[in-house]
């Protein structure tokens, strides 16, 4: 039997799911607004929202006192470079889980995201030795490898559950055929999977652009992306929040019109499996 | 050729036995079918054939060479499966196409082993198409197009039927009857509809719990089923078993008695009856009659138009010469 939805229960979801949304989302809207006030208005009480000097001041600023292409970069590399380094790992990894599965399957990919329940900091030191003693520190490659590790635990997981959705028969069917084990995977199975190698990615990369505790932790200058850019400017001589709010535009501003023009892919890819 | 023998092949996922230990010889050119009810071990033995599962134990030649170990591909055995496994993302030809890409076979053969299979199943016009644009009959025959470019020793069907509608099975019935007329190689075909193993075996393998029931001709499990459950299983609608009184008489622990081996009467015969339920298709009558004879409904069918309906009283009288006997043990007596 159907449920039926009536017109008021329809509103009334309507504005919830509108003021969800923006709750979400005011954060966002409140650090887009303050990058256009002066530092004086920023720090107003009772604090202003739309009435006020906009000025493009701040931007100005930021980026005569910094070079944001040369953050954007890094954050481009960073992400792009620990996603390709996680899908060369996680494919063969999830495809050996999903269709040889054996009965310790569940606990290894339980116990791989259990590395996420640690908290970061809890290896930090260790990690950091050894980015020193390999002289890795303030490298892209260096924090390339750390990103693709942290992350590597998501991929797989992710990767995993789409390709339970494929069909065992299909990859017997290659074999049967004669296709040896890599013609298997990108012939057969990578093409099938595309949809959902395409959300991972896109999770994936969004991940590292926002990563900040390692690449603050373990950059300076060469290497850093954009995290460290925002960080750079809650300067120690007090908090510009004006300007850090137009930092912090700019750094999130490259994801955010990725993610917007993807979203479709993104949320099929968060609730794939969720829903037959 | 195609010559495919099994000897003592055992086969268990870790104490779970699925397959006990069974031999068989299946020869050159023969339409072999398994069937079994679900359950039966019949998918995974075909599953050993093909390579996609390994023996416990056990040896598999074919050919005369021996392919225990060999990977599925290297067997030269081609397999379609019950979801016709095509590859959604390539094109008809393609998928046809692709067994002779992965053998790294010359563009100029390829081309002309597929068009001449595509030709032979009709696929012409779907050539490139994608599967998901066609239907299910016209999947079946791309995996089956896929099957034959490759001219392998021997055929396995893995109830490629079964997701077919009813009207549509009985034409692909018919059109892989006259595939292995023509191709005059090894099929090997797996079922749980003991209609399909009727009508297009050469050779059928009962089979239950892993074990052969018995293996021969359609006819000679009709006529001469060796046990019990070859006897309910093969033959629609199913033997009547009875056992009793009725039973003793002919000095057997359980008769059987083929719906259509039962005369049918109104006025006089060997056993009274109630009707139940009377099945009128115009060209037979199908009734299920309560007797004292025995405590389920015997099924009796009569050729065309039998005039009684449900709470008339009929006559029934076996044909001597078609009763089955078995023993205690289920076994028939000969």
């Amino acid at each position: 039997m159907a449920r039926r939805v009536t017109t008021q229960k329809k509103i009334v979801t309507t504005i919830l799911a509108w003021f969800v949304g923006l709750l979400i989302f005011f954060p966002i809207l409140w650090t887009f607004l303050t990058s256009f006030k002066t530092e004086l208005q920023a720090i107003s009480i009772p604090p202003v929202f739309l009435n006020f000097d906009w000025t493009l001041e701040n931007y100005e600023t930021i980026q005569s006192q910094s070079n944001y292409f040369h953050f954007m970069l890094n954050s481009i590399y960073l992400s792009l470079g620990s996603t390709a380094l996680g899908l060369i790992v996680a494919i063969p990894a999830a495809w050996a889980m999903a269709f040889s599965p054996t009965k310790r399957t569940k606990d290894v990919l339980l116990w791989m995201l259990s590395t996420k329940m640690l908290p970061a900091v809890g290896v930090y030191i260790p990690i950091y030795l050894l980015f020193v003693r390999f002289g890795l520190l303030d490298s892209r490659l260096g924090l390339i490898v750390v990103l693709f590790l942290i992350n590597l635990p998501i991929i797989v997981w992710m990767l995993y559950t789409y390709f339970k959705e494929i069909p065992g028969e299909i990859l017997e069917a290659a074999r049967m055929d004669g296709a040896s084990l890599g013609k298997e995977i990108t012939q057969v199975l990578a093409p099938m999977a595309v949809p959902g190698i395409a959300s991972t990615i896109l999770l994936n990369v969004i991940l590292s652009w926002n990563e900040a505790f390692w690449s603050l932790n373990l950059t300076t200058s060469n290497a850093a992306p954009l995290t460290q850019f925002i960080a750079s400017f809650s300067s120690p001589q007090g908090n510009f929040y004006a300007k850090l709010s137009a930092a912090s535009m700019l750094a999130i501003a490259p994801i955010l019109i990725v993610g917007w023009f993807s979203q479709k892919q993104l949320v099929r890819g968060l609730t794939f499996g969720a829903v037959k | 050729m195609g010559q495919i023998h099994l000897e003592k092949v055992r086969k268990a996922f870790g104490d779970v036995v699925i397959i006990p230990e069974l031999d068989l010889q299946i020869e050159d050119g023969e339409f072999v079918v398994f069937v079994g009810p679900s359950g039966c071990g019949k998918s995974t033995l075909l599953r050993l054939i093909a390579g996609l599962e390994d023996v416990t134990s056990g040896k598999i030649t074919i050919d005369g060479t021996d392919a225990t170990e060999l990977p599925p591909a290297k067997r030269g055995l081609a397999m379609v499966f019950q979801s016709y496994a095509l590859y959604p993302h390539m094109s008809v030809r393609k998928n046809i196409a692709f067994p002779l890409k992965m053998a790294n076979m010359d563009k100029a053969e390829i081309d002309r082993r597929v068009d001449y299979a595509a030709k032979t199943l009709n696929l012409d016009a779907y050539i490139d198409r994608r599967p998901g644009q066609l239907s299910g009959g016209q999947r079946q025959r791309v995996a089956i197009g896929r099957a034959i470019v490759r001219e392998p020793k021997a055929f396995l069907f893995d109830e490629p039927l079964s997701n077919l509608d009813a009207a549509l099975r009985v034409g692909m019935r018919l059109e892989i009857s006259e595939l292995h007329q023509r191709l005059k190689t090894t099929m090997i075909y797996v079922t749980h509809d003991q209609v399909e193993a009727m009508t297009m075996a050469d050779k059928i393998v009962v089979l239950r719990a892993g074990n052969i029931e018995q293996v021969g001709s359609p006819l000679e499990l009709y006529s001469s089923p060796r046990n019990l459950f070859v006897a309910g299983f093969i033959g629609s609608p199913r033997m009547n078993l009875i056992n009793g009184a009725e039973a003793g008489k002919y000095k057997a622990d359980t008769i059987g008695i083929r719906p259509e081996h039962l005369r049918l009467s109104t006025s006089e015969g060997r056993w009274t009856g109630t009707v139940k339920v009377s099945e009128h298709l115009g060209s037979d009558t199908f009734l299920h009659v309560e007797s004292p004879v025995h405590e389920e409904p015997v099924t009796v069918r009569a050729d065309g138009e039998f005039p009684v309906h449900s709470g008339d009283t009929v006559y029934l009288t076996p044909q001597e010469d078609k009763i089955h006997r078995f023993d205690g043990k289920g076994l028939a007596l000969r």
